[in-house]
């Protein structure tokens, strides 16, 4: 009997945490089917699931019309470089926080935090004229530095949480065997929170990926990464939503392949933390 | 002394060599656009103008509209120099003109033809009477209609029809049962969306934002008339959601056959007739806005032109690209690799005049739409501001859209006529007192 329940429970639980799956892929598997489908039958009602003629015609149009790997290649650059600069930044500043906090660790932390709860528009005309001043406008070490500040409360907020899991004397215990300083973060913290630095490194830069707030606003042509190539494709005048489906899963397809090979990773540290 | 020459030579190869280099390299300009059919065809059509002008190479910014507007009004304001080249409207043209933020456009060659360019759409890009952006592509609105549906309803469609004619139409056309619509309006709200046309629909009903003094109007018993009969109409013969319809949401469901009439731009002509997308593509018939006698059509004015940023360090290649793209040759051009049906509209009379493109069924009515709007004199009684469907005053896209939120809620059934005129009244009556009109 108990068997059975748990048979029974276990079913429950599989079905749910696939409807919910579902639900959550959904709209971008509803993308994905869109770009395969004519402007006609994208704005079809009622819309059209599976049965249409596929076609490749609006990947074709999407190719001829923009230079995709400019726009790729830019988009790697900013994620990776910005997700780079910020956990050299982070590593140490979250170390200091979990290991040696002071009186005001946490009021910093909070303070961190608080720039996040600033609506981005807000600082919108300081930076450009910043932006203007250091001709750093539509440049890819500017974005990365953008990038790089926005995200980095995440980042040395995650990391804190990780490394308190780290209990202090290791690291203790490995000072007094003579590590210094850079090998005790180097060699003793840095893999024990691999789990922990990799999820970082990962939803930063899939943060970081698809950001289009300062994306859009601070590349013109030279730097635009793949939110401005996605954004390019939808019109005022004329159905363009095939189009825009194409670009978009165009855009998304690195990320989510990445995101898929990575899931255990991912999950592994979003969820056990530093240390078992 | 051999050697002094040796390097003496060298030196010289060298300097010719750096200052070939210079000459040689080439002059960059980067142009700011929006994703239509016709900029998109300009983008196609670029390897005529770089083989005529070796020294200059274009790049592309496309955007969404508002993105566009908001990121080019930043550029300019801030001098941020990202743009050589903008697509603007006819609304920002001579607010932007009057601020020193453009630069003047009277002079881009001797074989221009500046007069050539249609005189609605010439006054409306220009400021003080100098042009300061050149057409791409222009536009007035008008009416799309079935004609099977009009057949079938026992009506014949006038060349200039009245409201009355219009309403009685769309309710005769009405087959909600088979989902047919007779009348499919914008609802979505935004100043470039419903209030486009709900301002144009007041403008013909004898109502007008402000009077000489610019106290708001909306609370005048024009402006009653024309948004209850705005209201009656869509809740009788309107699709179902109407309140977040814009163009391409009407388009569609045109396209789909499920509109007996659409009211909009007349760019839309070209795309409910193309047989590709369109499943209604030979039973479309147009006719002017309609109007109520008092004088004024509901037909708006519009185009999507080309500008160059005062302050750009390349001035003279954007005027030269400027010219290329809005000359008489770029209509020839287009013709003749994609037919005279795709060559951007509106923008000139010689376009009109050639017997090839007065065959395209929807240019005759497009001209007519075009030469009955009068961004100069839009209204019936007097006012103190240019512009038809818009007021060019840069605290427009605040109100309109501020108000189109109250007209779109008002569609949604959130709201009566009464209520979302006497809202929109409140709110446009603070926003001008704030600004200092009055």
């Amino acid at each position: 009997m108990a068997r059975a329940v748990t048979k029974q429970r276990k079913t429950i639980n599989t079905i749910a945490a696939w409807a919910v799956g579902l639900l959550i892929f959904f709209p971008i598997l509803w993308t994905i089917l869109t770009s395969f489908k004519t402007e006609a039958q994208a704005i079809s009602d009622p819309p059209v699931f599976l049965f249409f003629d596929w076609t490749l015609e609006n990947y074709g149009v999407v190719q001829e019309r923009s230079d995709y790997m400019r726009f790729l290649w830019n988009s790697v650059i900013i994620a990776g470089g910005s997700t780079l600069l910020g956990i050299i930044v982070a590593v140490p500043a979250a170390w200091s926080m979990a290991f040696v906090p002071s009186k005001r660790t946490k009021d910093i932390l909070l303070w961190m935090l608080s720039t996040k709860m600033l609506p981005a528009v807000g600082v919108l005309y300081p930076i450009y004229l910043i932006f203007i001043s250091l001709g750093l406008l539509d440049t890819r070490i500017g974005l990365v530095v953008v990038m790089m500040l926005i995200n980095l409360p995440i980042i040395v907020w995650m990391l804190y949480t990780y490394f308190r899991e780290i209990p202090g004397e290791i690291l203790e215990a490995a000072r007094m065997d003579g590590a210094s300083l850079k090998n005790e973060i180097l060699y003793v913290l840095t893999p024990m929170a691999v789990p922990g630095i990799a999820s970082t490194i990962l939803l930063n830069f899939i943060l970081a990926w698809n950001e289009a707030f300062w994306t859009l606003n601070l590349t013109a042509a030279k730097a635009a990464p793949l939110t401005a190539f996605i954004a390019s494709y939808s019109s005022p005048e004329g159905l363009f939503y095939a189009k825009l489906s194409a670009a978009s899963t165009m855009a998304i397809a690195p990320i989510l392949i990445l995101g898929w090979f990575s899931q255990k990773q991912l999950v592994r540290g979003l969820t056990f933390g530093a240390v078992k | 002394m051999a050697h002094t020459k040796k390097l003496a030579t060298y030196s010289l190869s060298l300097l010719a060599g750096v200052s070939m280099a210079f000459g040689a390299s080439a002059e960059t300009l980067t142009i700011a656009t929006v994703n239509n059919g016709d900029m998109i065809r300009m983008q196609g059509l670029t390897d005529d103008f770089t083989s005529k002008n070796p020294g200059i190479e274009l790049e592309w910014v496309t955007l969404e509209e508002n993105v566009l507007r908001q990121r080019v009004t930043q550029d300019i304001a801030t001098k941020g120099g990202q743009f050589d080249v903008m697509t603007i409207g006819m609304y920002e043209t001579p607010i932007w003109a009057a601020q020193g933020w453009l630069v003047p456009l009277d002079d881009l060659g001797d074989d221009y033809d500046a007069d050539d360019i249609l005189p609605a759409m010439r006054s409306g890009l220009s400021h003080d009477g100098t042009l300061y952006a050149a057409p791409f592509y222009g536009e007035s609105s008008m009416v799309m209609y079935r004609t099977d549906l009009m057949e079938k309803a026992g009506l014949e469609m006038p060349e200039a029809p009245t409201w009355d004619f219009i309403a009685e139409a769309a309710r005769a056309m009405t087959d909600k049962e088979n989902e047919i619509y007779g009348i499919c309006l914008r609802g979505k709200a935004g100043w470039g969306e419903n209030m486009a046309f709900i301002t144009t629909v007041a403008n013909s009903f004898g109502a007008r934002w402000f009077d000489e003094n610019w106290k708001p109007q909306l609370d005048t018993p024009e402006w009653k008339e024309a948004i209850t009969f705005y209201y009656d109409l869509m809740q009788e013969a309107g699709p179902p959601g109407a309140s977040t319809n814009g163009f391409n949401e009407n388009l569609a469901l045109f396209q789909q056959g499920k509109c007996g009439m659409w009211i909009d731009a007349t760019v839309a002509a070209s795309f409910v007739t193309n047989p590709n997308d369109s499943t209604v593509a030979d039973k479309v018939g147009f006719a002017l806005a309609p109007d109520t006698g008092k004088g004024k059509r509901a037909n708006w004015l519009w185009a999507w032109a080309l500008a160059i940023p005062a302050g750009t360090d390349a001035e003279e290649a954007a005027k030269k690209f400027v010219a290329w793209a809005t000359s008489k040759d770029y209509l020839e051009l287009v013709a003749s690799k994609e037919g005279w049906a795709n060559v951007p509209p509106g923008s000139r009379t010689s376009l009109y005049e050639n017997p090839e493109y007065q065959k395209v069924p929807f240019a005759k009515m497009t001209l007519e739409s075009i030469n009955a709007a009068d961004p100069g004199s839009p209204t019936v009684g007097e006012v103190p501001y240019v512009g038809i469907q818009y007021v060019a005053i840069p605290e427009w896209a605040g109100i309109g859209t501020a108000a189109g939120q109250e007209f779109s809620a008002m569609l949604a059934g959130q709201q009566s006529p009464d209520e979302a005129l006497e809202k929109a009244q409140a709110l446009v009556t603070d926003e001008m007192e704030a600004a200092g009109y009055n």
